[in-house]
């Protein structure tokens, strides 16, 4: 099976929904040079009608994008920068999303909008490495960030042929991955629907977009101590909420780990959701940026702010009650401290879910 | 006109008597331009339209009744109640709908006229918005594409004087029309309040974009007789004077038009509309309100679950 990389996904999907169906075309800046790659060999192949050059208009060709879906077209609009996407926000947020309510369901809108190597890419600075894609999903905008290579491809593919905006997150920390995978096999994968990704049974970890290879990571190492169970949501609006439930079923406690500032990013959403409507047996932890958080220059300032794994391992210890804060506060102390009560580095068991 | 006219007039006794929600913003005194342009339209084109937006929607073909419906906010309105006055809309006649942010359907008018083209049709589109919204810098970048790509579209300005209160002269530097130029658009700037000199212009931009020769820009000179909005019958702002309001009036679109037709054409007309208004009225009274249980019907094409406001 050939090895493949994230970008080559994204790319072979644009590709293969070009040749399936004519209605697919792609605006964006630099598409037919591809700077990003995301857009090699298309200019090429369909020429200029399908592959379209704009000027640095983000507004014009994003609603441009709409009125040509609107007339039958299935466009498909890059954006070389994440915070391109606060540019043309009322185009997609106010416009394009909202047509199919407000028109009774007359309109209908299928433009994909992908954004490569959304987040941080070091030393790209403030306005270069947001990852908003918290906003998207609180406006109600189909909400895609894909974690791995056949995930990109399965997921951009659904993204085309649905028939609503949706945007495709394609984090930088993710685009640097490569998987073993023959994508004409690949099935679209359904917008809506999450996968465990490492199986577990004592805390479970929801990881967005690359954070998702991060969660593997601190998973494995926390191995002897502690069984984590990794949900990848896959699309963040809409939620695989009965997924994530099924989760906690199992396991009875939560961590996200979330690539959005704290403050009304979609780990507030997730753990709200558990914390109201699902099992949980301790209470939750997510691991985020911080509150309104931009980007610094320097490569150590930038890397300060973004969720790590050491946060994450810390966070999973908390929450199952072998942190150093001594959370766990819903478990019987008896089970995670010595006997007198103290805390214990010495691990006695941590209780099943 | 006369339809545009008496329909504004049946809609201001609904929002005053409480039938219509939100209120409207009235098209009266520029209906030369919607009824001039829509006139040079065919009924597969489209048109992107705005706040004030009924004149448009009305000329271009829509069901009266079931404008009025929708301004009522009933299951019988051209969008079931879920648009209301300021995004009607009426997609198999082109009417891609009413846009209630100054500017915002600029680009998407051309990017549907755009690609009506790539399927090989010689539809056209019209997009119409004020004079407040060439400050929009939305405005020119569609401009800019529409020029760029030669999109076969009809930019029509209505300049009635005023973005809500701000006069003109006080918002925009240069013209209008030279900001159409600027662009290398075949532009004009018309009498607005003569619906003749309106279809002239908007034939010859019609015939430009069908035939190939891209992009027009039109600067129909009017005057807004009633208020911006009707929330003004109580908030009563004050920013020009009866004696203007009078002096426009004198240039009233339908008076000058009506005399251009033998009188019992014009009586029959009138009759035919008062007819058809009060079986629009009634339409929308007896059409059902909306089952609350439905209000986020639509929201996607497909049937994507959303969760309630409360668990």
């Amino acid at each position: 099976m050939p090895n493949q990389s994230y970008l080559k996904a994204l790319n072979r999907a644009l590709l293969d929904e070009m040749e399936r169906d004519p209605a697919v075309c792609v605006f964006g800046e630099d598409v037919r040079s591809a700077a990003t790659n995301v857009t090699a060999g298309l200019f090429q192949r369909f020429g200029p009608q399908r592959v379209l050059d704009t000027p640095i208009s983000e507004q014009g060709f994003t609603g441009f994008a709409t009125g040509a879906a609107l007339a039958g077209l299935r466009p498909v609009v890059e954006f070389q920068i994440p915070s391109l996407l606060f540019l043309a926000f009322e185009q997609i947020a106010d416009q394009a999303h909202k047509l199919s309510l407000m028109t009774g369901g007359q309109a209908r809108v299928p433009v994909t909008y992908v954004v490569p190597s959304s987040g941080s890419r070091e030393g790209w600075a403030g306005q270069h490495s947001d990852q908003p894609y918290s906003l998207f999903a609180h406006v109600g905008v189909k909400t895609v960030v894909p974690a791995t290579v056949a995930d990109a491809y399965g997921l951009m593919v659904s993204a085309i042929r649905d028939d609503d905006p949706v945007v495709v997150f394609a984090p930088a920390g993710a685009m640097r991955r490569r998987q073993d995978v023959d994508f004409a096999a690949i099935a679209p994968v359904p917008l809506g629907r999450g996968r465990v990704v490492r199986s577990g049974d004592q805390v479970t970890v929801v990881a967005v977009g690359h954070l998702v290879h991060d969660a593997l990571a601190v998973a494995d190492e926390l191995a002897a101590l502690v069984s984590v169970e990794v949900f990848d949501p896959r699309t963040l609006h809409p939620f695989d909420w009965p997924g994530l439930a099924a989760s906690l079923e199992r396991t009875g406690r939560l961590v996200v780990i979330d690539d959005s500032n704290r403050s009304c990013g979609i780990g507030g959403e997730i753990i709200a959701t558990a914390a109201e409507e699902m099992r949980l047996i301790a209470p939750p932890k997510r691991v985020t940026r911080p509150d309104g958080a931009v980007l610094p220059f320097a490569a150590a300032l930038d890397r300060a702010l973004q969720p790590s794994r050491e946060q994450l391992h810390a966070a999973i210890l908390d929450v199952v009650g072998l942190g150093a804060n001594g959370r766990g506060a819903w478990l019987d102390r008896d089970d995670v401290n010595g006997a007198d009560g103290s805390w214990t580095n010495q691990v006695v068991g941590v209780p099943r879910g | 006109m006369r339809l545009i006219r008496r329909f504004e007039e049946r809609a201001i006794e609904l929002v005053r008597s409480g039938v219509i929600a939100g209120g409207i913003h009235p098209y009266i005194g520029q209906e030369a331009i919607a009824a001039g342009v829509c006139a040079a339209l065919r009924r597969d084109d489209f048109i992107t339209s705005t706040h004030r937006g009924h004149g448009h929607v009305l000329a271009k073909g829509a069901d009266p009744a079931r404008m009025l419906a929708e301004l009522a906010g009933r299951e019988g309105g051209l969008n079931q109640g879920r648009g209301g006055s300021m995004h009607a809309a009426d997609f198999g006649l082109g009417i891609l709908g009413a846009d209630a942010i100054v500017g915002a359907a600029a680009p998407i008018a051309a990017g549907a006229a755009w690609a009506a083209r790539q399927a090989g049709s010689d539809r056209v589109a019209t997009c119409f918005f004020g004079d407040g919204a060439v400050n929009q810098g939305v405005v020119f970048e569609a401009f800019n594409l529409a020029a760029l790509w030669q999109v076969p579209i009809i930019f029509v300005c209505e300049n009635n004087g005023f973005a809500t209160s701000t006069r003109t002269e006080d918002a925009v530097a240069g013209t209008i029309a030279g900001r159409g130029a600027a662009f290398g658009m075949w532009t004009r700037t018309m009498d607005g309040m003569d619906v003749e000199a309106v279809l002239a212009a908007a034939t010859e931009a019609v015939d430009r974009a069908r035939g190939g020769h891209g992009p027009s820009l039109l600067e129909c000179l009017t005057y807004r007789f009633d208020a911006h909005h009707t929330f003004e019958y109580t908030a009563r702002p004050r920013y020009r004077t009866t004696e203007e309001i009078e002096a426009a009036q004198a240039r009233d679109p339908l008076p000058r038009q009506g005399a251009r037709l033998p009188e019992q054409v014009r009586e029959a007309i009138d009759a035919e509309i008062e007819d058809l208004l009060t079986e629009a009225v009634q339409f929308a009274l007896d059409s059902p309100h909306p089952d609350p249980s439905t209000a986020l019907e639509y929201l996607y094409a497909d049937s994507t679950p959303v969760r309630a406001g409360v668990a």
